[in-house]
């Protein structure tokens, strides 16, 4: 299976004659989804663009200005106020959190992808693979309940690793499904040659398997890393003192904290998506085919 | 979950040597324990949890049928099926559409194209919480941005009545989630061979028919993905509406996940907690499977050798 990553520069050598003149046929229609395109752009942008500017506004002139104007004495205030309420210490939390999960995630899934690949036939990863798609069927926070149950079991509730464990496990399905279709167009021949000169599955794996789907290893990895810094359910329930928040709920205490000063709030909700943005800014390609993992094609 | 890949090559088994399966078989153990600890294992505890009477914290009590014979007897159960439906579709009908149009969009080759894209998808990156926040206080009857702009259609009590809280929550869904289902519908639109429209050029067919001929068919695969997608995602709208109105005002927004929750966290009776949590995994299974089966045939081949 191809992915997006790899689709647009083939695209455009292959299909450049074709597609100039196919897009003239879908004219019509592309001028009207372009008037829909930069309606929702005004959409998204307003928002955007609102807390933003309201970010660096004081207080009082929030009330009284135009809330579109730029900020008459931009102030650092709201930044500072929410650097004070220990953000940097889930700022810390949320970055465990996501890199507890995505490595060992990604990790696992990668040997299962590989293992499923190389033996197929066998009646024990079919059925593994099995359990996975299965995975893919259900909505997962479903299960909070005995999750919840187990986590107190292992007496690990209010910690972080509560967090991450069944993070790991909700990240499993998907990653497999992807990784997997990436190793199968790995050509057998080049398998066949590694164990002629006596490589083990093992070093196979890593020799391998491994530098060729890298790519896509990368877009698995960003796809539960921000699904993990996003998430809300599993450190809502599986945490409770204020030292263990990670980002998301410390956005909502802060809220249900600070609910009049907007202008507080909204440089709380800047400084917890600023990481993203800037990875974004890095990667945008990388980032959106990270979320489309598996799904686009 | 469906796909819009063409069918894969099945792996062929002598190649891969089954008798070689035993050496790798060892590596998906990691996966599989864990999947199996926090997803199957808790998957079959809350049927077994729904039998049951606890609160959370103390024992937990076998109690029958009382459960489900107590959920099942509460009209709060039909409301929050049909509220979970309500959003599912609206959200649909909203979405599917604009992502569309949007995807055949993105899929051009406007030069501007770049430019718009990169603001486009800043929605996908954002916490459900952040955006949540974020509208809760865009859209504050005294302090957000209708009083600010005295603009008196903005300046609605947007969360507290139920019709227009119920409209919000469809409206913040799209806003979050129309990027992604556009992005999916560029691939799809990428994908459409150009001599299918040639051919329909040389036999006369208009633009809107090809649309409807061509186009619109060969998205077949593409529209079941998004749509299974946004239906079954739609199940697991916790965190926004959560923060956004805590499915409120009454229970004008209480979808199934966050019924499941109040029950379960916030009355502290696991039982029917756990009866909901059931209901939401049957639904999400039985729509997942119906979904497939409008599929047709070959998207179960193309999930075949996985």
């Amino acid at each position: 299976m191809v992915t997006t990553i790899d689709q647009p520069s083939t695209r455009t050598t292959r299909h450049r004659e074709t597609n100039n003149r196919r897009l003239r046929r879908l004219m019509h229609l592309n001028w009207f989804g372009g008037a829909a395109g930069w309606i929702w752009l005004a959409i998204v942008v307003v928002p955007l663009y609102w807390i933003v500017v309201t970010s660096f506004k004081q207080q009082s002139e929030y009330f009284t200005h135009n809330p579109f104007a730029l900020p008459s004495a931009p102030t650092l205030d709201n930044y500072k106020l929410v650097i004070q309420s220990d953000f940097l210490r889930y700022f810390l939390n949320s970055t465990v959190v996501a890199l507890g999960t995505t490595v060992p995630a990604v990790g696992i899934s990668f040997m299962a992808a590989y293992a499923i690949i190389r033996g197929a036939g066998s009646r024990f990863l079919a059925g593994t693979s099995g359990l996975f798609l299965m995975g893919l069927a259900i909505p997962l926070q479903a299960t909070v309940i005995p999750v919840y149950l187990i986590i107190i079991k292992l007496q690990l509730y209010d910690s972080l690793i509560a967090i991450i464990l069944p993070s790991i496990a909700f990240a499993i399905p998907l990653s497999v499904l992807v990784l997997s279709n990436f190793i199968r167009d790995v050509p057998k021949e080049l398998f066949e040659s590694m164990r002629m000169d006596g490589a083990d599955e093992w070093q196979m794996l890593w020799r391998l398997a491994f530098p060729l789907t890298r790519p896509a290893l990368v877009t698995v990895a960003i796809f539960n890393g921000l699904t993990v810094w996003n998430g809300f359910l599993l450190p809502l329930i599986l945490t409770q003192s204020p030292d263990k928040r990670t980002l998301p709920l410390a956005l909502w205490t802060f809220q249900g904290q600070y609910s009049v000063n907007v202008p507080a709030v909204l440089a709380s909700v800047v400084l917890t998506t600023l990481p993203i943005l800037l990875l974004y800014a890095i990667g945008r390609r990388q980032l959106l085919s990270g979320l489309t993992a598996g799904f686009s094609k | 979950m469906t796909y819009v890949a063409p069918p894969l090559a099945p792996a062929d088994p002598k190649a891969v040597g089954s008798g070689r399966s035993g050496p790798v078989a060892w590596m998906a153990l990691p996966a599989l324990v864990m999947f199996v600890l926090f997803g199957v294992v808790p998957l079959v505890g809350v049927l077994l949890l729904s039998f049951t009477q606890w609160d959370g914290l103390g024992t937990i009590h076998p109690a029958g049928f009382s459960s489900w014979r107590s959920v099942l007897s509460d009209p709060g159960l039909l409301h929050a099926l049909f509220v979970t439906f309500l959003i599912m579709f609206l959200s649909w009908a909203v979405q599917t559409p604009l992502a569309m149009l949007m995807g055949v969009f993105l899929a051009g080759r406007q030069r501007y194209r770049a430019v718009f894209a990169v603001i486009f998808f800043v929605p996908l990156l954002l916490s459900s919480a952040a955006i949540a926040i974020t509208y809760k206080a865009l859209l504050d009857p005294n302090f957000g941005l209708g009083p600010g702009l005295h603009l008196g259609i903005l300046t609605q009590d947007w969360l507290g009545k139920p019709y227009l809280a119920l409209g919000v929550v469809i409206f913040v869904v799209s806003w979050q989630f129309i990027p992604f289902h556009a992005l999916i519908y560029q691939g799809g639109v990428m994908q459409i061979p150009a001599s299918i429209f040639e051919a329909a050029e040389i036999d006369g067919a208009g633009t809107i028919r090809q649309f409807f001929s061509i186009t619109l068919p060969q998205l077949k695969y593409t529209i079941i993905t998004s749509s299974t997608l946004m239906v079954v995602g739609s199940l697991t709208f916790f965190d926004l509406i959560f923060v956004l109105t805590a499915g409120g005002p009454g229970d004008a927004t209480r979808v199934l996940a966050l019924d499941m929750y109040k029950r379960g966290f916030q009355a502290n009776l696991m039982g029917p907690a756990s009866v909901i949590a059931v209901i939401l995994v049957l639904v999400g299974l039985g729509l997942a499977l119906l979904l497939r089966r409008i599929g047709g045939s070959t998207t179960d081949s193309q999930l075949e050798g996985v």
